[in-house]
């Protein structure tokens, strides 16, 4: 164990998790799958809880009390989640399922919309599948292209050949901040720069910046971005897409129904306002209101605080992982460049054997291509093991990991 | 206290046909050839066999995954060799009684070393991965009764 700074009360802070407070096979739990979904606080689970044992009804339209009371909390949350993200108005909020729903919400309307045979679409092959898939589709519909940004050998972007690949035919470039599968952070501000130069709208993918970084979409000034709320602690099922309001009046209804419309006739419809022309039928409010509650507990713990006691850890398990024998780390070698993800290998144990040997031990990691196909064929591998620490894992954890690991040596050898 | 679970998963005998899979090779001249591919974790299995008549002549397999799916599909096609259609089958079905937890089949010798497989029993989440080599049988004995007429 190394001396390590106290940035925070740990201990205080893990017991505000009950799920962290378990035993997996006989061991206490060590949770280090937080870029799948990070545990929830009991203020998230206590807000998600309260609105339903008091307050639940439906929002908007309602007169009686209950559905004001919905409607107040579910519109404060928009707000909360707008100063979460520096918006310049709770209407820049748009509501979805996730990540996942905002890109193809993006997709689906303003792409559609405005990308036609010959255009272009720039993305990297280090996104996520669900920030690849969504633009496929587009093209398939409108004859446009996708085309990549390429990585190096430690998983960064290469910039240098931007220019290779945007220009005047690209319409829009959507990019991870964070990569889910290395750990990789992108000068993001910096490529959105680039992009508008050359006219393109640019769409970030915050799904594994939101829990870690405060997001200040107009210090990045990019067009759109988006969250997903339980990976930053919040319930599943509800995220955010944040855009400039601009965007969003100009942009087609993404789904019909109920909330989205203003006035229904036989031949045809007219909408509601922003946001809610893209919040057909009734919501998440549940979750919007636990979001907007990992919201306020992360920023009570501290964006700062959380870097630096993710910083301490995550320097620490690469160290440490480092000596393992066999074990190989994908991703930039500077930790500047790198969030609280490692993706590894260890000799020839595949990475499903890694993860059956260490649940037997406690430890929770993910195996596979997690969801980054393209990632994996770039490091000719068919899947990595990932670590992924968030605000609440300790360095006596990373021992634990260590430790485990010398189980699955001991098993396959290596 | 969990490593006599571990154990009785990771087999010597596994690892070994992880390790030095046996009939891993192409089969130019196979009869049928089904690949199976598990999308949630990228476990992949070419099985190609060459069926003679109402027999399996030879089994061979491409593929790449976890030591678990590897090793079944060794030691599957192992067995395959010489086999009946029918006697394929009762394979299959006995193998997937054995993930089942089921105690006649775990004292089933003529699962050979299949039987160092029942350890996974009790790994649900990994079942999937010892079956894929399995799946890949069943279809390709449903395309080959099938196709038999034809021949
Ligand atoms: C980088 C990245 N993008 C997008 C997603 C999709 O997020 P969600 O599943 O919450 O929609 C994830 C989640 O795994 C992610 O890590």
């Amino acid at each position: 164990m190394p001396a390590e700074i106290e940035v925070f009360d740990l201990p205080f802070l893990r017991a505000q998790f009950p799920a962290l407070d378990q035993e997996i096979n006989g061991h206490p739990l060590v949770y280090l799958d937080n870029a799948a979904t990070a545990q929830k606080p009991w203020k998230v689970l206590d807000a998600v809880a309260q609105f339903y044992e008091r307050d639940n009804a439906n929002v908007h339209r309602g007169i009686h009390e209950l559905s004001r009371r919905a409607t107040e909390e579910f519109e404060d949350a928009r707000a909360r989640i707008a100063s979460f993200m520096n918006a310049s108005e709770p209407a820049e909020i748009i509501w979805t399922r996730g990540t996942t729903e905002a890109i193809n919400l993006v997709a689906g309307t303003w792409a559609l919309d405005n990308v036609g045979e010959g255009d272009e679409i720039l993305i990297s092959t280090m996104e996520h599948h669900s920030n690849i898939v969504p633009w496929q589709l587009v093209a398939e519909r409108t004859g446009a292209k996708v085309r990549y940004i390429e990585m190096d050998d430690q998983g960064r972007l290469l910039l240098d050949q931007l220019s290779d690949v945007l220009g005047e035919r690209t319409k829009i470039v959507s990019l991870a901040h964070i990569s889910n599968a290395l750990g990789t952070v992108n000068p993001i501000a910096e490529i959105t720069r680039r992009v508008h130069d050359v006219g393109a709208l640019m769409m970030i993918d915050g799904a594994q910046a939101g829990p870690h970084r405060p997001v200040d979409v107009q210090e990045l000034g990019c067009d759109f971005y988006a969250i997903s709320g339980h990976k930053m602690c919040g319930p599943t099922g509800i995220g955010v897409l944040w855009a400039r309001r601009e965007l969003l009046e100009e942009m087609s209804p993404y789904q019909g129904g109920g909330e989205m419309i203003r006035i229904v006739e036989r031949d045809g419809s007219t909408w509601a306002e922003v946001p809610h022309k893209f919040e057909a039928g009734t919501p998440n409010i549940a979750g919007a209101v636990g979001m907007a509650a990992a919201a306020d507990f992360l920023e009570e713990v501290g964006f700062d605080e959380i870097a630096e006691h993710e910083r301490t850890v995550v320097r620490y398990a690469v160290e440490q992982l480092s000596q393992v024998p066999g074990l190989r780390i994908y991703g930039p070698d500077s930790l500047d460049e790198r969030s609280g993800v490692i993706s590894f290998t260890l000799g020839d144990a595949h990475p499903h054997d890694i993860s059956t040997i260490l649940d037997s031990e406690g430890v929770a990691v993910r195996a596979g291509h997690h969801c980054a196909q393209l990632v994996m064929r770039h490091f000719g591998v068919a899947a990595t093991a990932r670590a992924s620490f968030y605000l609440y894992n300790t360095t006596d954890e990373v021992d634990r990991l260590v430790e485990a690991l010398d189980t699955v040596r001991g098993i396959f050898g290596a | 206290m969990n490593e006599p679970t571990l154990n009785s998963l990771y087999q010597q005998l596994i690892l070994e046909h992880y390790r030095k899979p046996r009939n891993r090779a192409e089969l130019p001249e196979h009869t049928v050839e089904i690949h199976m591919y598990n999308p949630v974790c990228g476990d992949e299995i070419r099985l190609q066999l060459r069926v003679d008549g109402d027999r399996i002549a030879e089994a061979k397999f491409i593929g790449q995954g976890c030591s678990i799916s590897q090793a079944a599909v060794s030691m599957m096609t192992v067995k395959l060799e010489g086999a009946t259609l029918a006697e394929a089958d009762d394979l299959a079905n006995q193998f997937v009684n054995l993930m089942h937890g089921d105690e006649a089949a775990a004292r089933d010798r003529s699962l050979g070393d299949l039987r160092a497989l029942q350890g996974v029993s009790k790994f649900p989440v990994r079942i999937k991965c010892a079956l894929l080599g399995f799946d890949a049988l069943q279809e390709a004995l449903k395309q080959s009764r099938l196709e038999a007429p034809a021949h």
